[in-house]
């Protein structure tokens, strides 16, 4: 690395990034930044190098070359096309990073390398981008991963919404840890580690341009610290999800067919923010079906159930978290709900989106 | 919004159901018109705290389910034409027209844009003074004054590519129409809160008396369906028919009077098809004729529009309360939200949808938690 260019690891978080020398040639991205030539290079060596700096990466070899500590590994890749790029609470870029980040987390995996594809939209203005590779790289250390390898491709103008990410990760899992979706089993008890449906209700107040009283910020974080301290309670979590596109519920019903067991969870213990649920009852929107970015759901066996809860609010990531049902014999498949009144009713799964009602 | 609890409060619930049970003498067939309250009883399970006696029939008051599948292939129509942005609520979008719906329209190039008002198609016009901006203006009376401002301020900017294809529907008309139509089971009406927060409630002392049927004017949330529901048997066990507001925080006798004001120079009455119903006279609203130049029908040529309803659809049946969606041999098997044949299958608001959504627990056994 040149001695004169500052490290972007060590730089402040979005917001303040100013563009280095040369990019500041052009202030936006042209096609020639995604071809082999100098303009590639100077993508790399000023911006995606010095944010991302590991041994590895810096090696800047055809293919990383990675030692991985014994036990099996986990291996998950994501695509994000989130719109706007940035918004209340985060950037497409934590999202690519915590996204994949927890995804290797709900196996129950330590998360160790992640690799970033971009896809950039000729047009993209690089003060954009460095912010949002800004945000990949303070993602990536406070979830202690490292990203290894990465590839740039530009797109013409019309043809990309500014700028999509990919990225694919890779963990390792101990030995005695099993958590898989078909594991729920009768009596196991369901957690949730936080308030619901703020990422998807932040990104809809921004893009939409809906003005509610306060400001809905999005959940996007890392969950990895918080499943390691959920598994030094018990190596014995049997299902780990996070609710993300679809929500709660979606999840749920999936745990729910695959261990061929019933879940049934109270409304009325569900955590959600005044502001989350006055701005769903103003659309007419269900925050069980809505995302969530740094949230997860836990089901656990009944006798480790309190001690989870316990750690999981003793962590910053789980505050707010509850006991919000269990897994029954009946209704296998299903997911049911005991409504705040009393009653009951089956909570399906969705057909796609959730739209706004009318009045 | 930030008392959304005190209306959902479990013992106050319970309390009030129990209050309905031991007042209950005979079965009574209860109709609430509004789609709103069918999900708020389906979602929330209301119809399970009612005593045996008490049925609640579904009305016709979900306003996509009711506009009439030509105006749906117009909308279809007009949003394919190049130059046109077409702007919706989110839930016309899934609603079948003849042979397709508005997202299909949006993949084959059409440009429909979702909207939360009809303001935001207004500045959407502003914006992109080159193209033909067209809002899809439906809905009942609640819906109605953002409608009609939205016109009214585009015909004040002169704003000659804005335009409305409106299908506004009337709540009264439509309950004069139930309980005139033979065969009608329906003894007393929940009425929608918030169409008589716009139009107050003048307008049913009439109904009330002319069809011997109470009337209770009914909020949305669970404890607000409850108090209705017991004030209408109420009504019912001691034969007195008459109009009762159990939505007082909200609506008055005579409503909103600017906003009646607005409406009444924006819009004109007339005779209306309601989708799988037929021709209500008198039941519904088009621009009127000071502002004939913002109606889309006009606008665009959308004459030759044929429609082909679904030969197996019951939903008219549905909307009048003749059957239970459940009733209709295609729900959930030729008819699901994926596949529907109808508009009350998709409607965030349809009884088919709200049956197919939360109803399901009909077939499981009681399950159990603390
Ligand atoms: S279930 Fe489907 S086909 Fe039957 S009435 Fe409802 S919308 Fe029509």
């Amino acid at each position: 690395m040149p001695s004169n260019v500052r490290p972007l690891a060590d730089a402040p978080l979005s917001g303040t990034w100013s563009c280095p020398l040369p990019l500041r040639d052009y202030p936006t991205i042209v096609i020639g930044h995604g071809g082999g030539g100098q303009l590639g290079n100077e993508l790399v060596e000023h911006l995606f190098k010095p944010a991302f700096s590991n041994d590895a990466l810096d090696r800047m070899a055809d293919s990383t070359v990675l030692a991985l500590p014994p036990g099996r590994i986990a291996y998950s890749t994501d695509s994000f096309v989130v719109r706007p790029l940035e918004f209340p609470g985060g950037s497409i870029g934590a999202l690519a990073v915590n996204g994949t980040v927890n995804d290797l987390a709900m196996s129950g995996a330590r998360p160790l390398y992640l690799s970033a594809g971009f896809i950039l939209e000729e047009g993209l203005p690089m003060a954009v981008l460095g912010r949002i590779v800004t945000d990949m790289a303070a993602a990536a250390r406070e979830a202690g991963v490292r990203i290894v390898t990465g590839d740039t491709k530009v797109v013409e103008r019309g043809h990309g919404d500014g700028c999509y990410i990919n990225t694919s990760g890779l963990g390792v899992i101990a030995d005695g840890i099993d958590i898989a979706p078909q594991r729920a089993e009768v009596g196991d008890v369901v957690l949730v580690s936080g308030t619901i449906g703020d990422h998807g209700m932040a990104i809809m107040s921004v893009r939409e341009g809906l003005e509610f009283d306060t400001t809905i910020v999005s959940d996007c974080a890392s969950l990895a610290s918080l499943v390691a301290d959920m598994l030094a309670v018990t190596p014995d979590i049997h299902v780990l999800r996070d609710p993300t596109r679809g929500g709660l519920a979606s999840s749920l019903n999936e745990i729910a067919a695959a261990s061929g067991v019933g879940i049934v969870i109270r409304e009325s213990a569900l955590p959600v923010l005044p502001q989350v649920a006055s701005a769903c009852e103003i659309l007419g929107m269900d925050p069980v079906f809505v995302a969530n970015e740094g949230k997860l759901l836990a089901i656990v066996p009944p006798q480790h159930a309190m001690d989870m809860l316990a750690a999981m609010r003793a962590h910053p990531r789980g505050a707010n978290a509850a006991i919000i049902g269990e897994v029954t014999a009946s209704h296998p498949g299903m997911l049911v709900a005991r409504t705040a009144i009393g009653a009951q009713r089956v909570i399906a799964m969705q057909l796609g989106e959730q739209l706004p009602r009318i009045c | 919004m930030k008392y959304l609890a005190e209306f959902r409060d479990g013992d106050i619930a319970q309390k009030l159901a129990a209050d309905i049970r031991a007042i209950t003498t005979r079965p009574w067939a209860i109709m609430e018109v509004c789609g709103g309250q069918t999900h708020s009883i389906l979602r929330n399970g209301i119809d399970q705290l009612l005593p045996p006696e008490v049925e609640l029939i579904h009305g016709p008051g979900c306003p996509v389910c009711v506009t009439p599948l030509d105006m749906i292939d117009k909308a279809l129509a007009i949003a394919a034409l190049p130059g046109v942005i077409f702007t919706s609520f989110g839930d016309m979008l899934r609603v079948p027209g003849s042979e397709k719906d508005l997202f299909r329209v949006k993949s084959e190039g059409g440009d429909v844009r979702i909207v939360y008002s009809p303001l935001d198609a207004v500045q959407i016009a502003r914006e992109n003074p080159a193209k033909q901006v067209v809002f899809f203006g439906i809905g009942f009376e609640t819906t109605a004054p953002a409608n009609a401002m939205a016109v009214h301020l585009a015909k004040r900017e002169g704003l000659g590519n804005f335009s409305m294809l409106v299908s506004h529907v009337l709540v009264p008309p439509a309950i004069d129409a139930i309980m005139s139509a033979p065969g009608n089971r329906v003894q007393a009406f929940l009425a929608a809160g918030h169409v008589c927060s716009v139009m107050g409630f003048w307008q049913y002392p009439p109904l009330a008396t002319r069809h011997a049927v109470p009337i209770v004017i009914t909020g949305f949330e669970p404890l607000d369906v409850l108090e209705g529901i017991r004030r209408t048997v109420q009504c019912l066990e001691t034969a007195d028919y008459r109009v009762d507001n159990a939505y007082a925080r909200v609506v008055t006798f005579d409503g909103n009077a600017p906003a009646q004001a607005l409406l009444a120079e924006v819009f004109t009455v007339t005779d209306r098809a309601w989708r799988g119903i037929g021709v209500i006279p008198a039941s519904g609203w088009r621009l009127s004729d000071a502002y004939a130049d913002y109606d889309a029908e006009h606008r665009f040529d959308v004459g030759a529009i044929r429609t082909v309803e679904s030969a197996l659809c019951r939903a008219g049946e549905v909307l009048q309360g003749s059957i239970k969606p459940s009733q209709c041999e295609a729900f959930g098997t030729q008819c699901t939200p994926r596949t529907p044949l109808g508009a009350t299958m998709v409607s965030s608001e349809g009884a088919c949808a709200a049956y197919f959504n939360y109803g399901r627990f009909h077939t499981l056994e009681r399950a159990t938690v603390g």
